[in-house]
């Protein structure tokens, strides 16, 4: 019966396999290669310097900074997202509640899934021409025009919020946020659909309330989601590439005022493709990779714990 | 699609959806008898509800309302309304170049989009339903590159692109492409390979079947649902790319043709058009970018979902 299996095998695999591994892998695998050197990119001319580049990363400010920022939105964007998603998706899941013991979510549950998961199918790209219109520094901007229009704020002088150092990064950070919630909402809804009916309705006639129910059965049943949900916020957010150097000010890829949104991202577009220092970008590749590698790694440890099976 | 129109029918006739009206009745004496607490909670829970829902679709209205206005109405407040319902926008929007980066990505697409799924799904199945030695290694291989930040490999991929004289190409961006989908689809498609039941493929073997025929001929029309979802997935993913396309997709010198992509093309429109001073093309460029994804997305929003979920749970 298996006769030509292996001829099969091979003809099946060898395209796919030498496509993925010339354009995906062996670039990866360059990368450490070219983070040793001083190459300046066009011509093939250049030296093994050690670990000069990776040194020079740390004593360099504006990627201090740069590395600063991605570690703050990697602690603020997960936590505000999974808890935003696990809020609505209980309420969208379980909220809803009768008195005869039936469990499911609010009214309207279905559309408030579709609407909120909208964001998602938008590109990056289209997201960041987007708020960067909303966020408009004078009264033609959204979010001044609302606050405007609630008397929050002064018509003269409307908040400049992409401009204003103290604010810019966390603007960016709302959109991301924008954009994930619903995604997550989707996730945890299918994690919370998966949990038997019977738990919730035990919970409920032992009288526990919402928020009993929500923290004592909810959450702990779906941690195992809750921890993969935070490594893929956490890789989302040593990205921001997009979003950064189309909404932000400043020459090449953003990141003004004065490096105040600069994420590592943009600093190594910055390098690599207008001051030409290839080398040196790649090094900054190979940070944010390990970087994101150590934080799947940790998240999946410390949240490890007894799984519960149902 | 008919869970969509159930659903938005029954948000209009202000009936509970189907789901609900089953025990309906619980629900109305349970909140009006007993729980003070529970209609407390349901007020503030659906006003938060509410309020991340005008906040979805707020801009949406706005930047769609931004491509009938005039310049001056733009600048002048965010709440102006446009004086006039033309189209002038969305025809200057789309000779400006919207158009052009509209058929370069639907080129890239309509060759990229095929061949990842058969390349995946070829990749996938000999995965998933022949054991031989290394079976175990490239089925990681595969999945392994999921893990990785793209701009780990950037820098070098441009100059491996560069090499292949294939910069600004458009087989360049296709070939690129394929290899950056595939981890995701041989992921998705080996899963579902899996579940697909043996004997079909052991009656078609009995019958004399060669294993190239089973594929295509038993196989894949067996796993369309899952092609399908994969599929949604790849064309969203690969329509929204963009730093790959800017990296890869830029003129390389005044006589080179621009191809760029619509994601790409748009972040260009909008920094010449800032300087120009012709807002409503930016909306209308905006519009047009998204119209596409949005039909996409109501009409296969489960697969949508689940498919871009699936890639997330392990």
């Amino acid at each position: 019966m298996q006769q030509g299996k292996y001829r099969f095998v091979t003809g099946f695999l060898i395209v796919p396999v030498m496509l993925y591994a010339v354009f995906m892998i062996w670039p990866y695998v360059q990368t450490f290669g070219y983070s040793f050197t001083n190459w300046q990119g066009q011509s093939q001319e250049m030296s093994f310097v050690g670990l000069d580049n990776y040194t020079a990363l740390f004593s360099d400010d504006v990627f201090l900074k740069a590395l600063w920022h991605n570690i703050l939105l990697l602690v603020f964007l997960p936590i505000a997202t999974i808890l935003l998603a696990l809020f609505f998706a209980f309420m969208v899941n379980v909220g809803g509640r009768g008195g005869s013991g039936g469990i499911r979510g609010v009214r309207g549950s279905g559309i408030y899934k579709i609407l909120f998961f909208v964001p998602h199918v938008l590109s990056i790209a289209i997201l960041a021409v987007l708020w960067r219109a909303i966020y408009r520094g004078d009264v033609a901007g959204l979010i001044n025009g609302v606050f405007i229009k609630l008397g929050l704020s002064d018509p003269a002088h409307p908040i400049e919020w992409l401009n204003d150092p103290d604010l810019v990064l966390w603007c960016v950070a709302f959109v991301l946020l924008w954009w994930g919630v619903g995604f997550y909402l989707v996730l945890f809804s299918a994690a919370m659909q998966s949990v038997p009916r019977e738990i919730y309705e035990a919970a409920l006639l032992d009288g526990a309330s919402r928020v009993q129910s929500f923290f004592k059965v909810t959450l702990p049943l779906l941690w195992d989601t809750v921890q993969t949900a935070w490594v893929y916020l956490a890789i989302l957010a040593m990205d921001c590439f997009a979003l950064i150097s189309v909404m932000t000010p400043g020459n090449s890829f953003g990141g003004g005022p004065d490096h105040n949104s600069e994420v590592m991202a943009t600093y190594l577009m910055r390098n690599f493709l207008s001051f030409g220092k290839s080398g040196y970008a790649c090094a900054m590749g190979v940070v944010i990779m390990l970087l994101t590698l150590f934080l799947s790694l940790v998240t999946l440890r410390v949240s490890r714990r007894e799984r519960i099976e149902y | 699609m008919s869970y969509t129109r159930l659903n938005s029918g029954a948000k209009k006739a202000a009936v509970p959806g189907p789901r609900v009206s089953k025990d309906g009745d619980g629900d109305r004496s349970g909140a009006a008898g007993g729980a003070g607490e529970g209609r407390v909670l349901n007020v503030f829970s659906h006003g938060f509800l509410l309020l991340w829902a005008v906040m979805i679709v707020l801009p949406l209205i706005w930047l769609l309302l931004g491509s009938f206005k005039t310049d001056s109405e733009i600048g002048a407040s965010a709440w102006s309304w446009p004086s006039n319902w033309n189209f002038d926008a969305f025809t200057r929007a789309w000779d400006k170049g919207i158009g052009d980066y509209f058929a370069n990505t639907l080129i890239v697409l309509a060759f990229s989009i095929p061949l990842t799924m058969l390349l995946g799904a070829m990749a996938a199945y000999a995965l998933a339903r022949y054991e031989f030695p290394g079976n175990r290694f490239f089925y990681y291989f595969f999945v392994a590159g999921a893990m990785f930040p793209v701009y780990l490999g950037l820098v070098p991929l441009y100059f491996l692109v560069d090499m292949l004289g294939m910069l600004n190409t458009y087989q360049g961006l296709i070939l690129v492409y394929i290899a950056y989908s595939l981890p995701f689809t041989v992921f998705f498609m080996h899963a579902f390979f899996r579940t697909l039941p043996t004997a079909i493929h052991e009656a078609a073997v009995i019958d004399g079947a060669s294993h190239t025929r089973i594929f295509f001929q038993v196989m894949v029309p067996m796993a369309k649902p899952g092609l399908l979802s994969v599929a949604i997935f790849n064309v969203l993913g690969q329509w929204n790319q963009y730093i790959l396309p800017m990296t890869l997709m830029q003129q390389q010198s005044g006589f080179d043709k621009d191809r760029s992509v619509l994601t790409q093309g748009l972040v260009l429109l909008n920094q010449q058009q800032g300087y120009e001073g012709d807002l409503p093309v930016i909306f209308a460029g905006m519009t047009i970018a998204m119209l596409p994804v949005i039909v996409v997305y109501l009409t296969f929003q489960r697969q949508v979902q689940s498919g871009l979920t699936a890639g997330t749970l392990k």
